[in-house]
């Protein structure tokens, strides 16, 4: 490339171009005008959204599904602060982001000029690293930095300030400079000494069972999951985060493990003889209280963040570097499993205790989540919002594809669905892309609907509508005396003259027997986005639960009879 | 996490950071999430300038604390941290001590500061200011032998370490 003089701002553009990605996701404002304005010669597609929390989420959604950086462009003061939800979000489930933020001159850092916020000092907490540009000469250096630090080892929020004096700043850049970042170490291949070990562990059990995590995805590593449970015959259990790990419908699948998990999967858990976690972080909603947690097995954790090693659960065997590469050399040391009555032990649960809801009466969320699921083969990407649609789509929504899967797990972000859905389907224009949302999620972020309107852009989003923040008086309802408290979502808009008002379709479902009908002219609608509203029964409870903090022994199974204790952890 | 009694005690961590704005901010972050108090810190440029080198004092936990270097070692910015607290390494701490002094204390308190190999710094009508170099705990007696006599402030520089030998401290 021949050198000549331009904007810092049209460098950052133009890096951004150099990294293979399609969209960038923001809002402008009077500091990060430069970069807009360099927008307007670039290749890269802008989506203007209409709040910076949905083009944070929307970027999120877009990384997941690429794999590629998600990339948000915004301004100083309140467009910085508008995406730390968003920033956060990616922070708890590893996602690849490059937020770059407008920012005031350098000459009025810190004297509370207009629209200037210190997004560097309020977002420090939950980024995986952060700059803020002085000198103009470093853009490109930075801007290389920054996508290589979010997208390698465990993926994580960048966050880029770049004062408006400098983005206007003419520089002559060179992009072949190296970068020296000689306190980033990412681990590839794992210590073979550990694999070995490993792998002699995994030979002697006889009733193992498999915990993947959102690593498998992350590392690309669901082939060489399956060969070695296929190899060893050993049953695995996927988090929230890494539906699509290993395909649900494979026999050897337990589902999702932990609070909202199935039984035969927190069984199994409860009675194995080995878990091996792959990528998972031993959350709290999995392990309940960690000092109840598989007493009785050994433990092997695969993960490429040392910090994560010992942090929950003390291990046997620790194994830090990349999943796909590490189970490839693991599945050369194995041969083959005895796991046979442990299999049949877990038909038994599966058979026993299956995930289940009562199908007549009122409109039942699981019914209808189920339904989408045969109606789309399980072939379209499916976002979430929180709450208790999350895990009725999370049970009964089964994936069998990585990346087909978009949910705020970690940082339990109500509002991250529909956005996300947006970022999904512009990362996979062919894609079916569906985001299953509450009522009360879905309008944190609705004014994203216009986005996704101007673009046309075919998801299905499908509320259930339950007229209640239905997680929280699920709990105040098994655990509180059924004090409901802040819980009614009075005032709802009528969801189908929404849509219509955006210019978008809307559906209504209110009985069971129009399930199928309107979900398969929704599904067919491909005129731009379309809202299927499902009134579904007010008062269900998502089952089996474990209350916060217990152990897994303590599942219920469904509603019980007697009043609980309140439970010991946390949210 | 294990119910064992924390083990709670004063650590000290040496670390390699590289020189740049907002590093400080990142590792006092790492120290306040998992409730650990910085007793000391001490930060000076490494004879290369890209990198500082920074001694902290801490109080707590010796599990927490495991954690706490996990996590300063993941920043981007930090080249490593390790705990030295239980290794022979040459540590120093340098204060300033300046006690009330009247003429006719003036021979005891010189006496004890000759003892204590104390340089003086200044000295004034009714008070003396002195400096005392060495361990921690020395520093710790020297301002306890002062105390009678009425100390009018106390400015210490925090924990500094070098390794012995030709080893490269941080």
């Amino acid at each position: 490339m021949a050198k000549k003089i331009r904007s810092g701002a049209a460098v950052i553009i133009e890096t951004i171009e150099q990294q293979d990605v399609s969209c960038v996701f923001g809002l402008p404002g009077g500091s990060a005008i430069p970069m807009f304005d360099a927008l307007v010669d670039s290749s890269l597609k802008f989506i203007l959204a209409r709040h910076e929390q949905g083009a944070t989420h929307m970027a999120d959604g877009y990384a997941r599904v690429s794999g590629k950086p998600g990339v948000v462009l915004v301004t100083s003061g309140p467009g910085a602060t508008n995406t730390i939800t968003g920033i956060m979000t990616a922070k708890m489930d590893s996602v690849p982001l490059v937020v770059i933020c407008g920012q005031q001159t350098t000459d009025n850092l810190g004297l509370d000029a207009f629209q200037e916020a210190d997004i560097f000092g309020i977002s420090s907490p939950i980024v995986k690293h952060s700059y803020l540009i002085k000198n103009p000469q470093e853009i490109p250096r930075i801007m290389r930095e920054a996508f290589y630090i979010a997208t390698t080892g465990r993926p994580g929020p960048v966050v880029i300030d770049v004062p408006k004096n400098v983005s206007s700043a003419m520089i002559e850049p060179s992009f072949t400079e190296e970068f020296h970042l000689p306190g980033y170490k990412v681990p590839s291949t794992g210590d073979l000494a550990a694999i070995e070990e490993a792998a002699r562990m995994l030979e002697r059990a006889e009733r193992p069972v498999i915990l993947a995590g959102r690593g498998v995805v992350i590392s690309g590593a669901e082939g060489a999951l399956l060969h070695l449970a296929e190899k060893m015959q050993i049953p695995v259990t996927n988090t929230l985060l890494a539906k699509g790990a290993i395909p649900e419908t494979h026999p050897l699948s337990l589902g999702m493990p932990g609070m909202h998990g199935t039984a035969y999967a927190n069984m199994a858990l409860n009675n194995c003889d080995l878990v091996m976690s792959v990528g998972s972080r031993w959350d709290d909603r999995i392990v309940g209280d960690a000092r109840k947690f598989c007493v009785n097995a050994k433990k092997i954790h695969i993960d490429i963040d040392p910090s994560e090693i010992d942090k929950v659960i003390e291990v046997d065997c620790a194994i830090v570097g990349d999943a796909k590469l590490i189970l490839e050399e693991l599945i050369g040391y194995l041969t083959k499993g005895k796991t046979d009555p442990w299999l049949k032990q877990i038909a038994r649960w599966k058979k026993l205790y299956p995930l289940r809801y009562k199908k007549e009466g009122k409109l039942k969320a699981e019914h209808v989540i189920k339904e989408l699921y045969n109606l789309t083969g399980g072939n379209a990407i499916v976002s979430t919002d929180v709450g208790q649609h999350q895990m009725w789509a999370a049970q009964y929504y089964l994936v069998s594809n990585p990346r087909h899967w978009l949910t705020s797990g970690g940082a339990g972000t109500m509002g991250f669905g529909m956005p996300a859905a947006i970022g999904a389907q512009f990362a996979a224009p062919d894609k079916p892309v569906i985001a299953i949302v509450g009522d009360g999620g879905f309008q944190m972020t609705l004014p994203e609907l216009a986005t996704a309107a101007i673009h046309k852009l075919p998801i299905k989003i499908l509320i259930i509508n339950n007229k209640y923040l239905g997680m929280v008086r699920q709990w105040q309802n098994l655990f509180y005396e059924n004090r409901l408290s802040g819980v009614d979502l009075e005032g709802s808009p009528n969801f189908v003259k929404l849509a219509e008002s955006y210019g978008c379709k809307g559906f209504r479902i209110k009985r069971n027997a129009d399930v199928r009908k309107v979900l398969t002219a929704a599904l067919e609608y491909s005129d731009g986005p379309c809202i299927i509203d499902a009134e579904v029964e007010k008062e269900t409870n998502v089952f089996p639960m474990i209350p916060a903090g217990a152990g897994l022994g303590d599942m219920i199974l469904e509603a019980p009879k007697a009043k609980l204790a309140k439970p010991v952890g946390g949210a | 996490m294990e119910t064992a009694m924390p083990n709670i005690k004063k650590h000290t961590i040496s670390l390699l950071v590289s020189n740049k704005p907002g590093v400080l901010i990142r590792i006092a972050l790492v120290f306040a999430r998992r409730g650990y108090n910085i007793d000391s810190l001490v930060v000076s440029e490494s004879p290369d300038p890209a990198f500082s080198t920074m001694n902290i004092v801490a109080t707590g936990d010796a599990q927490t604390l495991e954690q706490i270097l996990k996590q300063l070692n993941k920043l981007v910015d930090v080249i490593h941290a390790r705990d030295r607290t239980d290794e022979d390494i040459i540590q120093r701490e340098l204060a300033l001590i300046k006690v009330r002094c009247a003429p006719e204390v003036r021979t005891d308190i010189l006496q004890i500061a000759r003892a204590f190999d104390c340089d003086i710094m200044d000295l004034s009508e009714k008070s003396i200011t002195l400096q005392v170099a060495g361990k921690t705990e020395k520093i710790d007696s020297v301002n306890k032998i002062f105390e009678p006599y009425g100390i009018i402030e106390t400015m210490r520089t925090g924990k500094i370490l070098m390794a012995r030998g030709e080893e490269y401290t941080p």
